[in-house]
């Protein structure tokens, strides 16, 4: 418990860390979104209008100090201001969405990606110059090396424009209302096939090697050994005994997975026509919308910290050794 | 029984032409050098070799059945209800990731339909007998030190009441005090529960304090058997003569310590005639040409030199 609570504080500083330099690293910069503003309105602004805008983005000639507070204050309440590419949203709602979206696609892809991949490891472990063992993990490997957004677009070409198997973009179709139906769920399951397809295949063969190669070392352990010399059943051996504990390395990897993917799934939402946060930064970078950027950046930071908080305290649950020697 | 090791050089055999018998309820003693085969013959027992070692050939009857011609399930069931085993280990024999309580009672349940209830209270009873407390159950092998994760292994091997114990350097880990505790507590179980016996250990003093009938191996081959008492009075090998030299008294009589000069051959081309000439201090010219066979010397004794009589 005491551990939880101090990863917990780890994480919080983690946090504060993140929000100070989101805070800092604009102006640090030369120029400030609302002088980039104001350009972009090719002189229809007036200069009252000017000092409006920076008072909206809080470029205020406050001190540095009391601006950071009042900055620390809005992010607390979940003000993150106004976005200018979808002028007049606040960028709270703006990310909301996109985040779900996001969240939705990357999650499964990670998670259904390093479930399969696990798995296979084991069975590539098990059944050692198998199949298995023998021909997936370079074919994988050799997938895996392609850009992925060549691969991406390959299939996107294939399965949705040529045989027109899956939709070519977005969450949803655009004649249906979103809801909390059968139908639409089938829909957003269909439209998620080809993007959530297409990364689990590039991320595949590292799972798969990483668990095999950690089982590999696990099976030639004296206590997988004395498992199968008690007479356990083979099933029990390969996964309570050898696959439970060859996880763990694999499980250390999964919580970096997470935070690279929320940030990383990009190009698959451009690929696709995603409306995920990758998507929306892309629109945030074109418009200049450093409010946008910055909650996006903000909100990455946060869900990686968050995803690893979790990874924490499922190793716990999974490593009995680290509930001591740590406290 | 032989055992070859596949390597990329061609095989090595680790165990070469050993016959070995073993009465209900005896404690018998295996003795030997590193690498002599001891622990390999124990595996090959068990039939839990690992890649590349192969049992090339011969045959290994328990309870009037081949072990070596068993399927895998037949395997499965025969091994630790009928025999089981104590790793070298104890460090690396327990799961780190799950309860020594579970560690036990799973091999309970892969071998016969019994009750979690009853399989708990059966494990705390073990844990008992060995001299942990019962209330252990629930502790992961981290928790515990070493003297007490050999009991475990102990425990764990005695779960199902083995008619073969086999005991692979079971102490080598522990200091000698925890290691003498725990081979008088094998010993006194022995006798309550009348299983028999595999100790396998390179220290020839304290395996004589303990077994019936001692072994000496030397380089995949049998050097002597006799019983315990009568290798320690009038040993005839010279490997076993030299190795009884090499430990201190276990009374504590200051001797002079000496060592066998040399080291153990190599198994991928062994010397030729007696594998022991060129390390023997009464070799003769007859050893270096002629490979001695076993012969016996005296009741139950026998000895593969060509000079013992």
């Amino acid at each position: 418990m005491r551990y939880i609570l101090r990863r917990f504080g780890f994480y919080v500083l983690a946090a504060w860390v993140a929000l100070t330099m989101n805070f800092f690293l604009p102006r640090l910069m030369p120029g400030d979104p609302a002088t980039a503003l104001f350009a972009r309105f090719k002189g229809r602004l007036s200069p009252e209008a000017m000092q409006g805008l920076r008072e909206a983005f809080g470029f205020t000639h406050e001190p540095l100090l009391k601006q950071y507070i009042t900055y620390l204050g809005h992010v607390l309440k979940g003000d993150l201001g106004i976005s200018v590419a979808y002028f007049p949203s606040p960028v709270m709602k703006v990310i909301g969405t996109g985040f779900v979206w996001t969240l939705f696609l990357a999650g499964s892809a990670v998670v259904l990606s390093f479930a399969i991949g696990t798995l296979l490891g084991v069975a590539a472990a098990w059944w050692r110059r198998g199949w298995v063992d023998t021909w997936l993990p370079s074919a994988l490997v050799f997938v895996g090396a392609f850009p992925y957004f060549w691969l991406a677009m390959v299939a996107l070409y294939v399965f949705g424009f040529t045989l027109g198997w899956f939709p070519l973009g977005h969450a949803y179709s655009d004649d249906i209302t979103p809801s909390w139906s059968f139908g639409f769920a089938i829909d957003v399951l269909r439209h998620a096939v080809l993007p959530v397809g297409t990364v689990i295949l590039v991320t595949l063969g590292g799972w798969l090697l990483s668990m095999r190669n950690s089982m590999i070392a696990v099976l030639g352990s004296d206590y997988v050994n004395l498992a199968r010399a008690k007479g356990l059943p083979p099933a029990r051996v390969a996964l309570r005994y050898a696959a439970r504990n060859a996880l763990l390395p694999s499980v250390t990897g999964f919580g970096m997975a997470l935070g690279f993917v929320l940030g990383g799934s990009l190009l698959t939402e451009i690929v696709f026509s995603y409306p995920g946060q990758g998507y929306l930064l892309v629109q945030a970078v074109r418009n200049q919308d450093y409010a946008l950027m910055q909650g996006i950046f903000l909100v990455i930071t946060l869900a990686v910290l968050g995803a690893n908080l979790c990874v924490d305290i499922f190793y716990l649950w999974l490593d009995p050794r680290t509930r001591e020697s740590r406290s | 029984m032989c055992i070859d090791y596949i390597t990329d050089r061609g095989p090595v055999r680790a165990i070469d032409h050993v016959s070995l018998d073993l009465e209900r309820g005896e404690f018998l003693g295996v003795a030997g050098e590193s690498g002599s085969g001891k622990s390999t013959l124990a595996q090959g027992i068990m039939r839990i070799l690992p890649p590349p070692a192969v049992i090339t050939g011969g045959e290994a009857i328990f309870e009037g059945r081949d072990i070596l011609t068993l399927d895998e399930e037949e395997l499965r069931k025969l091994r630790w209800s009928r025999m089981s085993m104590v790793f070298q280990s104890a460090m690396d024999a327990l799961n780190p990731v799950i309860t020594i309580g579970e560690q036990i009672t799973d091999t309970m349940h892969a071998h016969g339909d019994m009750s979690a209830r009853a399989a708990r209270d059966r494990a705390a009873e073990l844990l008992e007998m060995v001299g942990i407390p019962g209330d252990r159950l629930d502790a992961y092998a981290h928790q515990l030190s070493g003297g007490m994760r050999q009991r475990v292994g102990i425990a764990i091997a005695l779960a199902l009441e083995p008619t073969l114990l086999i005991l692979d350097e079971p102490t080598t880990a522990l200091d000698v005090i925890v290691e003498r505790e725990i081979l008088e507590e094998i010993r006194g179980l022995q006798r309550k529960l009348g299983f028999a016996v595999i100790f396998i250990t390179h220290d020839l003093a304290r395996m004589l304090q303990f077994s019936d009938r001692v072994a000496v191996f030397y380089a995949g081959r049998m050097a002597e058997i006799g019983p315990a008492e009568e290798l320690r009075t009038s040993p005839r090998h010279p490997y076993t003569q030299g190795l009884l030299r090499a430990f201190p008294s276990v009374h504590g009589s200051t001797v002079e310590m000496f060592s066998i000069p040399g080291t153990p051959p190599s198994l991928r081309n062994p010397p030729a005639g007696c594998r022991f000439h060129p390390r023997c201090p009464v070799a003769v010219e007859l050893c270096s040409k002629v490979s001695p066979e076993l012969k016996q010397i005296g009741p139950g004794h026998s000895a593969a030199c060509h000079l013992a009589k």
